[in-house]
């Protein structure tokens, strides 16, 4: 399985934020997406999750049963964490696995890898930024998708939290995982290659 | 078929668990329903002769007030952007919220409405024909409604421009679903008719309404 974006044109009104842009991701690795602020990492991943309609090119996930339904293969992991204050923790993990179509018994696994198990009945409403940033992460692990799209993952994490980040996606590649990471912090991902997005002319 | 269910679940629970959009719109109701016989007066023939008409209006304007939120809140928490992604076609996310708006708030409105009937001396034989003229109609309501709420989703405070907007779509409803308990009072045969046609506006709604739904939120979740 790879991925592979071909002659990629993002347009956000009259600014055009990248264009011609083209890599491939095998399987089994990363692709850390770095850049200035604005520069068009969050578009990108959001064209990829078919979000957001490029202006020109195409992305496809060769070897796949359909090559352009990357959406239905990936997690898309946001800025924002899809957490609702107010359903409990493990409720809020439960909907998401029901949704995609993830087995059940994910789901307490899922909020043990992030720590969040003793917290489970706990409306995520009072939880902190580093604790929703945690269970909307729980999200990735109780369906799988072969394609992580993940924004920001280790944003408002603690040390111990970040680690745990990467050793859930290392995990993931060396499952045979494809993951593209938009991010400003070393993730200590490996294998990994960068994509160093520069403003279009 | 799963996930559908889900999504049901989570949105009315939602409704119900955070009681803000249905208290304000069946406090609203109550509110102008019990001012209006005060404000008229208290003429009894003239109050159940417009009883009908101030119970539907009223109860389109409570719903128009919760719809703004119908996906409000999944933009801000990104659920939007997973349901958008994966599950769901777009267009099914569209029909489960507005399914889930008609059970978790229009269907409380409809329970209350022959209650504040009473108020309106509402004539006894116009309760059966309200109720199902009320739930038959309001399904048009949640999913047009919902129109609304996706084209006006990034606007802030757009609640308001929901209503403009979709006002005169919601015209047809409100004049049949009046039609069929006015009808009713009068002559017993009157109700069908219009029933009839009410039920025909829902069901167009609920098919058509999730396809300009998804297209608008496409276009608002770039």
């Amino acid at each position: 399985m790879k991925l592979v974006a071909d002659g990629l044109t993002l347009v956000r009104g009259t600014r055009t934020l990248q264009s011609g842009l083209s890599f491939s991701v095998d399987r089994g690795t990363a692709l850390l997406v770095t850049g200035a602020n604005g520069v068009g990492k969050s578009t990108l991943l959001r064209a990829i999750a078919g979000l957001f309609p490029a202006s020109a090119g195409r992305v496809r996930l060769d070897g796949a049963a359909d090559p352009d339904a990357i959406a239905e293969a990936a997690h898309y992991f946001g800025h924002l964490n899809a957490v609702k204050s107010g359903m409990t923790v493990e409720e809020n993990t439960r909907f998401w696995c029901g949704y995609l179509g993830g087995k059940a018994q994910n789901v307490l696994a899922a909020l043990e890898t992030f720590g969040l198990l003793p917290l489970r009945d706990i409306p995520a409403g009072y939880l902190s930024a580093g604790q929703k940033r945690r269970l909307g992460l729980a999200r990735l692990l109780v369906a799988e998708r072969p394609v992580w799209l993940l924004d920001e993952p280790a944003t408002s994490l603690d040390v111990a939290s970040q680690a745990v980040v990467a050793n859930v996606v290392n995990r993931h590649l060396a499952a045979g995982g494809i993951v593209l990471a938009a991010t400003h912090v070393p993730l200590g991902l490996s294998p990994a290659t960068e994509l160093a997005l520069k403003a279009a002319a | 078929m799963n996930a559908f269910r889900q999504l049901l679940k989570r949105d009315v629970m939602l409704t119900f668990r955070e009681g803000g959009a249905v208290g304000t719109a069946l406090g609203f109701y109550v509110m102008v329903i019990t001012l209006l016989p005060l404000g008229i007066g208290p003429d009894l023939n003239l109050l159940a002769r417009i009883a009908p008409g101030l119970l539907w209006v009223a109860l389109m304007l409570a719903a128009l007030l919760s719809l703004g939120r119908l996906f409000e809140t999944d933009l801000e928490d990104g659920s939007l952007d997973v349901l958008a992604t994966a599950g769901l076609p777009l267009e099914a996310v569209a029909a489960v919220k507005c399914l889930a708006h008609w059970l978790g708030t229009a269907v409380p409105l409809v329970i209350m409405a022959p209650v504040l009937g009473l108020l309106l001396n509402l004539p006894l034989d116009a309760y059966l024909p309200l109720v199902m003229s009320m739930l038959v109609g309001t399904p048009a309501v949640s999913f047009v409604g919902g129109i609304g709420a996706a084209l006006t989703l990034k606007a802030r405070r757009g609640g308001m421009l929901i209503a403009l907007l979709m006002l005169p779509l919601f015209v047809p409803t409100l004049i049949f679903g009046i039609e069929t308990v006015a009808g009713a009072v009068v002559d017993s045969g009157a109700f069908w008719p219009s029933f009839l046609i009410l039920s025909a506006i829902s069901l167009a709604s609920i098919v058509l309404a999730p396809l300009a739904i998804a297209a608008a939120l496409r276009l608002q979740v770039q």
